[in-house]
């Protein structure tokens, strides 16, 4: 059944690319377009819950591409912690689309292709279970992206592109010279043949160092996190949101598993991962403490929970592993939601600027509902899957002895509420501005739109359907996206007990690879 | 020991220009740095062996084909990047300089 079920795995990159295609040529055909890719991607949903179904019946799942021999051929592996990632990333893409598409910038010729090419490079990167295919994939994950950021973006912030290119361009062509000296160390790039490799031999240790060190600047890690916060903001909110839950969270997974796998969780060098994520959780919610638009706020916070996040590999216990993939997927889930609702006050009110918005929770009060929800998750109060996820973090720390990590954590926690405070106020609570309404009409009559003066995206000049000059409010297709995910954060944090189930068993096979290495080497 | 030297300096070179301003600059920086990146995948399959693996030596002096199968990947990658990014060198309105807009 495992082999049967493997032979499909390459389908996740094949099908997408052919969809791509198909996209292509249908150029004008808007609602087809679009039943294509909401098709494709809820396929691609479809297909990764029934590999945690599957994984976490009988194991873990690896098919060698072309079933040529090993050391030759190119691994899928599919264990429980790849199937819930794939399954959070289909799931956010599949609502960040339907926001797309409610902001009309689906509409775009390139928008829905490069979206699915980023699906794929998102997946194979997640099954591949060979370096510098890893590397092949997330180049195909970076080259869409590059598309969407530009495409979406101010023209006259182009430099915000700019940077993310020639930061991530220095990070892939790190982690290819990592590649090479791990090649040349080892003379294998297979994740399976290398297990334990970086515990018996300094050399391979020094090797896979460069290529995590690459990851890490990929996940906007203290202190190469300044890209991140000064790109992300540069684009439009559906891109914003898309990217924080593959990008960063890519690099993430891709860490976890490097880290389990090559390393074999050796712990000589987990204080140093400890230091560097209390740092960068610190450095990330102080800079959200002094940013004055939603979304700015929202990024500098991507930042410290990335340190949350990779707590769960400085501690590298049962718990601390289970509550790092916890609230990994938590996290994917929360900031989509937070960034998609503060995104729909972006598209219908032309601005995401605190001192030029307020009293909206009387004016949206399901936008902020979503927001709230999501905002609370986010700092860790019940009855909210980010409860679940501090309560187990903290309480692993404390169970390591990692006193000064838990302390700071706790602390940072305090500082998010503070912030998520500051949005609040600054948009929901006080008085509405008397320029709210003209502001809106304005940016939706397409005077303030980015895309306005783009002579490829004419639709574009009509920003957001649903608003006109009697009712300014944001449509409901607008705001149902962050309430979609605002409730999944909710039934996360009530029935906590399945995904921490399955989030324990990945965090297992990560303490013991020797499933993983037996069904790359022997499938 | 000629490679290794080859690298260093393309990779001095690539840094250098990868710290100045202007996009150009930039983008040739990053050539360099990928042909650093490129001829350190060769080195890492032992230069010595460079034999064609067919013919009558066998396979002992034979060259090691993966990476030149890895370069090969690579080359195609950072040719599409480059492309991309001298697009994104003339489409501002900035010109070639990316001084921060504050």
């Amino acid at each position: 059944m495992n082999a049967l079920i493997g032979a499909l795995l390459p389908l996740y990159v094949a099908v997408p690319l052919v969809i791509v295609a198909l996209l292509i040529v249908l150029r004008g055909h808007t609602v087809l377009r679009h039943l294509l890719t909401l098709g494709t991607l809820l396929g691609m949903l479809a297909g990764s819950v029934g590999l945690v179904i599957a994984t976490a019946q009988s194991g873990v799942i690896a098919h060698r591409i072309a079933l040529w021999p090993n050391g030759i051929s190119i691994p899928f592996v599919v264990d429980t912690l790849s199937a819930l990632m794939m399954t959070t990333a289909s799931l956010l893409m599949l609502v960040c689309l339907h926001f797309a598409i409610a902001t009309r910038e689906a509409r775009g010729h390139f928008f829905s292709p490069f979206m699915l090419v980023l699906g794929t490079g998102v997946c194979g990167a997640l099954m591949t279970a060979d370096l510098f295919n890893l590397f092949v994939f997330i180049e195909v994950m970076l080259l869409p992206s590059y598309g969407l950021l530009i495409m979406m973006s101010n023209r006259r912030s182009i430099n915000g592109g700019r940077l993310y290119v020639t930061v991530n361009l220095l990070a892939s062509t790190m982690f290819l010279t990592g590649t090479g000296l791990v090649y040349a160390v080892t003379g294998t790039v297979n994740l399976a043949e290398l297990a334990g490799a970086a515990q018996e031999s300094t050399t391979v240790a020094i090797a896979v160092g460069i290529v995590l060190c690459a990851l890490a600047v990929k996940a906007a890690v203290f202190p190469a996190h300044g890209w991140l916060t000064r790109t992300y903001t540069f684009t439009s909110p559906a891109v914003t949101a898309l990217f924080s839950g593959l990008h960063t969270k890519v690099a993430v997974y891709a860490i976890y598993r490097i880290y389990a796998v090559v390393f074999d969780g050796d712990n000589t060098f987990l204080w140093v991962a400890l230091l560097i994520t209390s740092l960068t959780m610190v450095v990330g919610v102080f800079g959200a403490m002094g940013e004055s638009t939603m979304r700015s706020v929202l990024v500098f916070h991507m930042v410290s929970q990335i340190g949350y996040i990779l707590l769960g590999v400085g501690l590298f216990t049962t718990l601390g592993l289970t509550a790092g993939i916890f609230y990994l997927l938590h996290n994917m889930v929360v900031k989509g939601s937070l960034l998609l609702s503060t995104g729909a006050i972006e598209e219908t009110y032309g601005t995401g600027d605190l001192n030029r918005l307020g009293g909206l929770a009387k004016r949206e009060p399901l936008i902020a509902v979503a927001f709230m929800v999501s905002a609370l998750s986010m700092a860790g109060l019940p009855p909210f899957s980010g409860f679940v996820a501090k309560l187990a973090l903290i309480t692993a720390a404390v169970d390591d002895g990692a006193m000064v990590v838990a302390v700071v954590a706790l602390v940072v926690s305090l500082f998010t509420v503070l912030s998520m405070l500051k949005i609040w106020n600054g948009v929901f609570n006080g008085t509405e501005p008397e320029d709210l309404e003209r502001n809106a009409i304005d940016y939706s009559s397409g005077l303030q739109h980015p895309l306005a003066e783009d002579p490829d995206h004419p639709e574009a000049v009509t920003a957001v359907r649903g608003i006109t000059r009697d009712r300014i409010r944001i449509p409901l297709n607008l705001a149902l996206p962050s309430i979609t995910l605002a409730c999944i954060t909710l039934v996360l944090g009530l029935g906590s007990q399945l995904l921490l189930g399955l989030s324990e068993q990945a965090a297992l096979g990560l303490l013991d690879t020797s499933s993983y290495v037996r069904a790359v080497l022997e499938p | 020991m000629t490679l290794s030297l080859t690298i260093a300096l393309l990779t001095a070179a690539g840094v250098y220009l990868i710290l100045q301003r202007g996009m150009i600059r930039i983008i040739l920086g990053f050539i360099l740095l990928s042909h650093a990146a490129n001829l350190f995948l060769f080195a890492a399959g032992n230069a010595a062996r460079r034999d064609a693996p067919i013919g009558a030596d066998g396979l002992a002096g034979a060259a090691d084909p993966l990476p030149q199968a890895f370069v090969l990947t690579a080359i195609v990658i950072a040719f599409a990047i480059t492309m991309l990014m001298s697009a994104l060198a003339v489409t501002s309105e900035t010109g070639d300089d990316t001084e921060d807009e504050g």
